[in-house]
């Protein structure tokens, strides 16, 4: 009896229960509804979205290097595509160490690539790959490949490298790539072509590389490809071609350069051809040079440092960060002042003792006991340096100064190349900011005039400087801006554009002074008492010269140079500066060798050599190389010895010697 | 008379097939369909899914059909062995289990077998069969309560040591669903889950696995770590939401075709079934969990037996808990805790768990009538 009642009891309960159950079943399924309206219904873009970005991923296209060409179209600088070893650390399954150890068992794996991939990897994301070694075999590629199963996270990409073909011939002309380092890569994000360099590990970092990064580099296209949740690319979508970036093709003929380095041997120094009328530079050298390939793939330290700590200092680009006082090279410029300012008619001769006293000072001739009567033609044919002591003494700094300007004497060119130094063109007013500290070192002096005018003291300009200012001599004042690039081929339609700037200026000029002026410069080089008379023997054309001998340190008084006797670093920079033919030049060279010694010797016989390859396509036939004793010298760099040059001072009793040649 | 034979073989055969619950099995076949139609497009990569899938579908509707079969006095009597069986293999585990993955959960009898998926059986039949000897005051407010309590928390704390935290949650969770239903007093239910409620945060910061701590407070939230655990739950939102309305259409869903969607032939099968077919779909898979719940309660609340009423209503707890927590788990709204979606997701395992408990429930409904003798105690 209680126990039916029971019973019923319990269904009564175990049915409202159940009730409970079922409501509260519903709640819950409701609620898995109310979910799913809201994220499939309400949120459904957004999560559409989310799964569009999941599938898709925008791969960036790398457009190819625009090439480097001289004139005639040798190529200086190319792209060709090889396979690299490349390692994702994300991806790894197994220890670093351990896998490059497995890897060197198929591809073959040195110190020194292990050596830089920990450099990159340092620089480097952990989700971004690495390489660890370019330019595998296809052999090398063969093995890997039936192995790469063992390898997650290592992978052979096939990659576009850059080469230098000609190696270290105008090694400083066209520069040179490297890897993107952090500080780069940084200032790229941050700039407006962040998009552009997505995808590129490179990046011009010297010369025309540098320079013309932006033209060179090309328009990056991007492919849109579906891929997997473990990233592998299931297929392309869509595809924007990249665009190749723009050929430069140069104004330097490569032949030319390549005579001229010959011809350079291990002396060092720089040489500027210039097409005066055009404003081409045709040879652009800065010796020694180096091999810019060793850059492409990042440097190794023992190459790095060998180029670094050399005292030859290969890496300085000489031609536009090395200033030289131009010694005797200044004198057809003076001359050219003289005339136009009408301190001197050509014919006014005047004794030359063998110096020149200002204030007690002696100013000392080279030639001993003077050369006699000298008017303007002899001045400048025999280098007569008491002519310009005086001239210079009576034209005043301010004047040769305002008339030196605008042959760019101390001025930027404007070449299409980065870090072009200034030099100094000296002025009472350089003086008074060059000395800033000492009161009594401001003021312009006129001895220190005296020193300008032979170009020594203050005066310190660069090779190209130097060249574009004969260049616009022989152009008869026509000024042009010196660069290097001539064409540029847009990658994607092949236009060309040139770049060739018009006139960038006109000095103004009698044509008769500027003509006197190049005959004396003829004189140079076929009077017999020319001091460029003797490299230039048997020229087949006419030529127009002026050579300079420039001293690099202070000489005592009552001291001789001695050149044997002096450290090789110390010795005197060779100068020449040249143009021909004469009457219608078509090329305008200036060319310091350092320590060269006398510019006749050094300087004038390697543009004899330039000047028979370009007018009359002579090569030179004995090579010339002149051996360069090392061993007795000591790091001095450039800028120091600049430095030093100027600052002899002018006090009465005191002598300063002339120049040579 | 060959034929007069067959008609009598027929005759006595017929019984045993009309054990199946017409609208019950053709809502089961409507997911077994999906399940399969789901895995060939998601599991292109992965040839023999299908037939794997079909392969266990077909077995456990063969067991499932035996065990509708057994008579309840059969299943009383077994009731009490099968729960002991179940509690006994546990802790076997827990001394000589094999260790997969981190957990101590599988024992090796000549093959791998995992008892806690017995044990979800085995305490349905367990309590049923309690509950079955007790009287209505016993099963509401007595001391006698601490029995039921201990058959539940035995086996919670063995597979919740192991750690299975999914199967766990399920034992303990119909456990506790049977005592509510059994007529559990509203004081004990009040008196115990409040001080629950206030006990699971400290629970899950010191009583809990690493990885386990980890997946609830990812789930609590999953922005935290995008690439770790919560990619998971991120991924599994994704597709339900890039399913929209209709869905992407069929084979065409990107994050379970591109390898996105995790686990997307066994517990997150649900989010691949929401991405191809929309909410049209998803809404369709709940409406059938819905109603395949809705008759199996039905049937239980028919039965004239206690014990056929609370095996019933056990087993349909079990498989609701099952829906809701891998439901919850898929959508983003629970911790990834490894419970697969019964009836959808590929694996035989659980499939076969869930399967032998509709079977208890058919035979609940064919001996519905049945009255079995009620007694004090165990047996």
């Amino acid at each position: 009896m209680t126990e039916i009642k029971d019973n019923d009891r319990e269904i009564h309960l175990f049915r409202l229960r159940l009730t409970a159950v079922v409501a509260f079943v519903f709640i819950c399924f409701s609620l898995l509804v109310a979910r799913f309206v809201w994220l499939q219904i309400i949120k459904h873009s957004d999560y559409m979205a989310l799964a569009e970005g999941n599938r898709i991923a925008i791969v960036p296209v790398v457009p190819n290097r625009g090439l480097i060409v001289d004139r005639n179209g040798v190529v200086l600088a190319r792209n060709y595509s090889a396979y690299t070893l490349e390692i994702t650390p994300s991806k790894l399954r197994a220890s670093l160490d351990s896998v490059i150890d497995e890897l060197a068992t198929l591809v073959e794996i040195e110190p020194k690539d292990r050596k830089q991939f920990k450099r990159l990897l340092e620089d480097s994301k952990n989700f971004e790959s690495v390489p660890l070694r370019s330019r595998l075999s296809d052999d090398e590629v063969a093995r890997f490949t039936a192995q790469r199963f063992r390898f997650p996270g290592v992978e052979v990409n096939a990659r576009l490298f850059r080469q230098y073909p000609l190696g270290e011939v105008a090694s400083h002309v066209v520069g040179y790539i490297g890897r993107i380092n952090q500080a780069e890569a940084k200032a790229l994000e941050e700039g407006e072509n962040a998009n552009n360099y997505r995808g590129t590990d490179h990046l011009g970092k010297e010369g025309l590389e540098k320079s013309y990064e932006r033209q060179l580099h090309g328009q990056a296209g991007y492919e849109e490809v579906e891929k997997s949740a473990g990233g592998r690319a299931v297929r392309t979508l869509s595809r924007t071609e990249p665009i190749p970036g723009t050929n430069l093709i140069l104004s330097i003929d490569i032949e030319l350069q390549k005579v001229i380095e010959e011809a350079f041997g291990d002396r060092r120094g720089a040489l500027v051809a210039i097409e005066p009328e055009r404003g081409d530079i045709l040879a652009y050298v800065s010796r020694p040079g180096y091999d810019p390939n060793l850059f492409v793939d990042g440097i190794d330290s023992q190459s790095w440092n060998e180029l670094n700590t050399s005292l030859d200092r290969p890496m300085v680009n000489r031609p536009l960060s090395g200033t030289y006082p131009p010694g005797s090279t200044f004198k057809p410029f003076m001359a050219l002042a003289a005339l136009e300012l009408g301190k001197r008619n050509p014919e006014q001769a005047i004794m030359d003792p063998g110096f020149f006293m200002l204030g007690g000072h002696k100013f000392r001739d080279d030639k001993d006991g003077g050369h006699g009567y000298v008017n303007m033609f002899t001045s400048i044919v025999a280098s007569c340096d008491t002519y310009y002591y005086m001239l210079g003494n009576e034209m005043g700094i301010d004047n040769i100064s305002a008339f030196m300007k605008p042959f760019g004497f101390g001025q930027l060119t404007g070449i299409d190349l980065e870090h072009e130094k200034m030099g100094i063109l000296p002025s009472q007013e350089w003086k008074r900011n060059y000395f800033k500290k000492s009161r009594a070192a401001q003021k312009w002096v006129g001895g220190d005039t005296v020193s300008v005018s032979i170009g020594q003291g203050y005066n310190a300009y660069t090779p190209l400087q130097m060249a574009h200012a004969v260049a616009t001599l022989a152009n008869n004042g026509i000024q042009m801006k010196p660069h290097l690039v001539k064409i540029m081929e847009d990658g994607g339609t092949r236009a060309r554009t040139l770049t060739v700037a018009k006139e960038s200026g006109r000095i103004p000029l009698k044509q008769e002074n500027i003509d006197f002026v190049k005959r004396a410069m003829v004189g140079v080089v076929t009077e017999q008492n020319g001091t460029g008379y003797r490299p230039f023997l048997n020229a087949g054309y006419v030529a127009a010269g002026k050579t300079g001998t420039a001293q690099v340190v202070a000489i005592k008084k009552n001291e001789k140079y001695n050149a044997a006797a002096l450290d090789e670093r110390l010795r005197d920079n060779a100068l020449f500066i040249a143009f021909a033919p004469a009457d219608k030049p078509r090329i305008a060279i200036a060319i310091v060798v350092e320590n060269g010694g006398k510019g006749s010797e050094a300087a004038a016989p390697i543009v004899r050599k330039a000047l028979d390859y370009y007018l009359l396509g002579k090569r030179p036939a004995d090579k010339d190389r002149t051996v360069v004793p090392k061993e007795d010298a000591e790091l001095r760099p450039v800028e120091e010895v600049k430095a030093e040059q100027g600052i002899s001072d002018h006090k009465p009793g005191g002598e300063t010697p002339g120049n040579k040649d | 008379m060959r034929i007069n034979e067959r008609r009598s073989l027929w005759r006595r055969l017929k019984p045993y097939f009309l054990v199946f619950d017409a609208p019950l099995v053709l809502v089961m076949v409507l997911l077994f369909a999906t399940s399969l139609v789901t895995l060939y497009s998601a599991g292109i990569d992965f040839p023999g899914r299908v037939e794997g899938q079909v392969r266990n579908i077909v077995i456990a509707f063969v067991v499932m059909w035996v065990a509708a079969n057994v008579p309840p006095q059969t299943l009383m009597r077994m009731a009490v062995p099968i729960y002991t069986v179940g509690v006994a293999l546990l802790v076997a585990v827990f001394l000589f289990g094999i260790i997969k993955k981190g957990a101590r959960r599988w024992l090796y009898v000549g093959t791998d077998i995992q008892p806690s998926e017995l044990m979800k059986i085995g305490l349905v039949l367990g309590l049923a069969r309690w509950y079955h000897g007790a009287t209505a005051q016993e099963a509401s407010f007595h001391w006698k309560l601490l029995i039921p309590a201990g058959m539940i928390g035995l086996p919670f704390i063995l597979v919740a040591h192991q750690p299975d935290l999914g199967s766990a949650m399920l034992i303990g969770l119909t456990g506790a669903a049977m005592m509510f239903m059994a007529g559990l007093s509203w004081k004990i239910i009040a008196g115990v889950t409040i001080p629950a409620a206030i006990a699971v945060p400290f629970y899950v910061m010191f009583g809990m696995h690493g990885y386990q701590r980890n997946r609830v407070l990812t789930f609590l939230n999953p922005e935290g770590d995008p690439t770790g655990t919560g990619y998971h739950i991120m991924q599994s939102k994704i597709a339900l939401g890039s399913g929209g309305l209709l869905g992407k259409g069929y084979g065409l869903g990107s994050q379970s075709q591109l390898e996105f969607l995790p686990e997307k032939h066994t517990d997150f099968i649900f989010a691949a079934v929401s991405e191809e077919f929309g909410f049209v779909g998803s809404f369709t898979v709940i409406a059938s969990y819905i109603a395949i719940i809705l008759i199996a309660l039905r049937i239980a609340s028919l039965s004239h037996s206690h014990f056929g009423r609370m095996g019933a209503a056990g087993m349909t707890a079990t498989f609701a808990l099952y829906v809701m927590i891998n439901g919850a788990m898929v959508m983003g709204l629970a911790p990834v805790v490894g419970v697969p979606m019964p009836l959808l997701s590929y694996g035989g395992t659980v499939m076969l768990t869930v399967m032998i408990g509709f079977g208890l429930v058919l035979a609940t409904r064919v001996h519905r009538y049945a009255e079995l003798p009620k007694g004090h105690g165990l047996f």
